[in-house]
């Protein structure tokens, strides 16, 4: 199999250039990362972020042939070939297909993503309903990879203002949560033409999101709230 | 002065349901528009000046130009905000083109009045 993968070492390359790889063995049952393994075999010196290879950590998201998606689940015998592996786009290169989510986990931290209850704390636990927990399915799947800010244009254009796809999935699954109190808050922190709505309904978040999500909906569902406010 | 990312200027939903009521009523007019002349077997320039001699017709017409004009100005602004970075350029660029709407408004009011 051919591989074609962006290589970039600040420290001693002056620009960014593609790498042509190639790979003598079966694609038929090897997820992407497995022949990533074997490039590295190969050559020790190409960066990539890995860890549990089963699509939970989410700390292998690249561009892969132009769509953002996690390597370890992503089957080598769909890929069209010459495979084209890029960094997430949007975000600065570290080295290779490592970037630097300073940015991306600066958003995420801006959204308060832990419960906010003043209510002393019970000596067991705060209780739901089946159908309160049930609110937050589809939510609290994130692993937080980075696939959905990453492809979205109004986050490649704001990074530093627009809280992106992947953050505002987050401030919903908050908002959602019946143990939750800082409602009123959290819609006054997200009431802004840039923070929430910079999000102009592109989708390409839940075109890619490996884990399924629907991050559109829930920026939906945070207007709807915002509107039952505001009348 | 310190150069903070600076967010939270509250009219993010206001101008976005804006946004979408005046699409609704651009679509409503455009479509009856559509279907109203889909079924003039003839049109020419007295039909046309039989249509807007109406009170009626002239109210609903301004209020989809000045539906246009609302919803030009948020789209035109968000553009503005995504690649003009400068707050001093950015703010001559909406003062312009906030004149520029304005002065179609009463442009609107004159035509459709005056005919």
């Amino acid at each position: 199999m051919k591989f074609k993968i962006y290589r970039y070492n600040p420290e001693t390359d002056a620009a960014p250039y593609m790498q042509d790889y190639e790979l003598q063995s079966e694609p038929a049952g090897k997820m992407l990362l497995d022949a990533l393994m074997l490039l590295k075999e190969q050559d020790d010196s190409l960066g990539l972020r890995k860890s549990c290879r089963e699509g939970v950590c989410g700390s292998d998201a690249m561009n892969i042939n132009g769509r953002n998606g996690l390597a370890c689940i992503t089957p080598l015998a769909g890929l069209k070939e010459p495979v084209e592996l890029r960094p997430l786009p949007g975000l600065p290169v570290m080295r290779d297909l490592i970037v630097d989510m300073t940015q991306f986990f600066n958003q995420y931290r801006s959204i308060k993503p832990y419960l906010i209850n003043n209510d002393p704390p019970p000596e067991t636990e705060r209780l739901q309903s089946p159908a309160q927990r049930a609110h937050l399915n589809g939510l609290y799947e994130c692993i937080l990879c980075g696939c959905c800010s990453t492809a979205c244009p109004s986050f490649w254009w704001n990074p530093d203002k627009f809280v992106g796809p992947a953050g505002l999935l987050q401030a919903y699954r908050f908002l959602a949560d019946s143990r939750d109190q800082a409602t009123a808050e959290r819609l006054d922190d997200l009431e802004d033409p840039y923070r929430l709505f910079r999000c102009h309904t592109i989708m390409n978040c839940v075109d890619v999101c490996p884990k399924e999500l629907n991050p559109t909906e829930a920026i939906g569902s945070i207007k709807d709230m915002m509107i039952k406010r505001m009348v | 002065m310190v150069n903070r990312v600076v967010v939270g200027a509250h009219y993010g939903l206001r101008d976005w349901l804006i946004q979408r009521v005046t699409a609704v009523v651009m679509a409503v007019y455009s479509a009856a528009l559509a279907g109203w002349l889909l079924f003039q077997p003839y049109v020419g320039y007295d039909v046309w000046t039989g249509l807007f001699s109406s009170q009626w017709m002239r109210i609903c017409t301004l209020l989809f130009l000045l539906g246009l004009f609302w919803h030009a100005w948020i789209g035109v602004r968000d553009v503005v905000m995504d690649y003009v970075k400068p707050a001093g350029v950015r703010l001559a660029i909406h003062v312009l083109v906030i004149l520029a709407l304005a002065f179609y408004s009463i442009w609107s009011v004159q035509i459709l009045w005056g005919m």
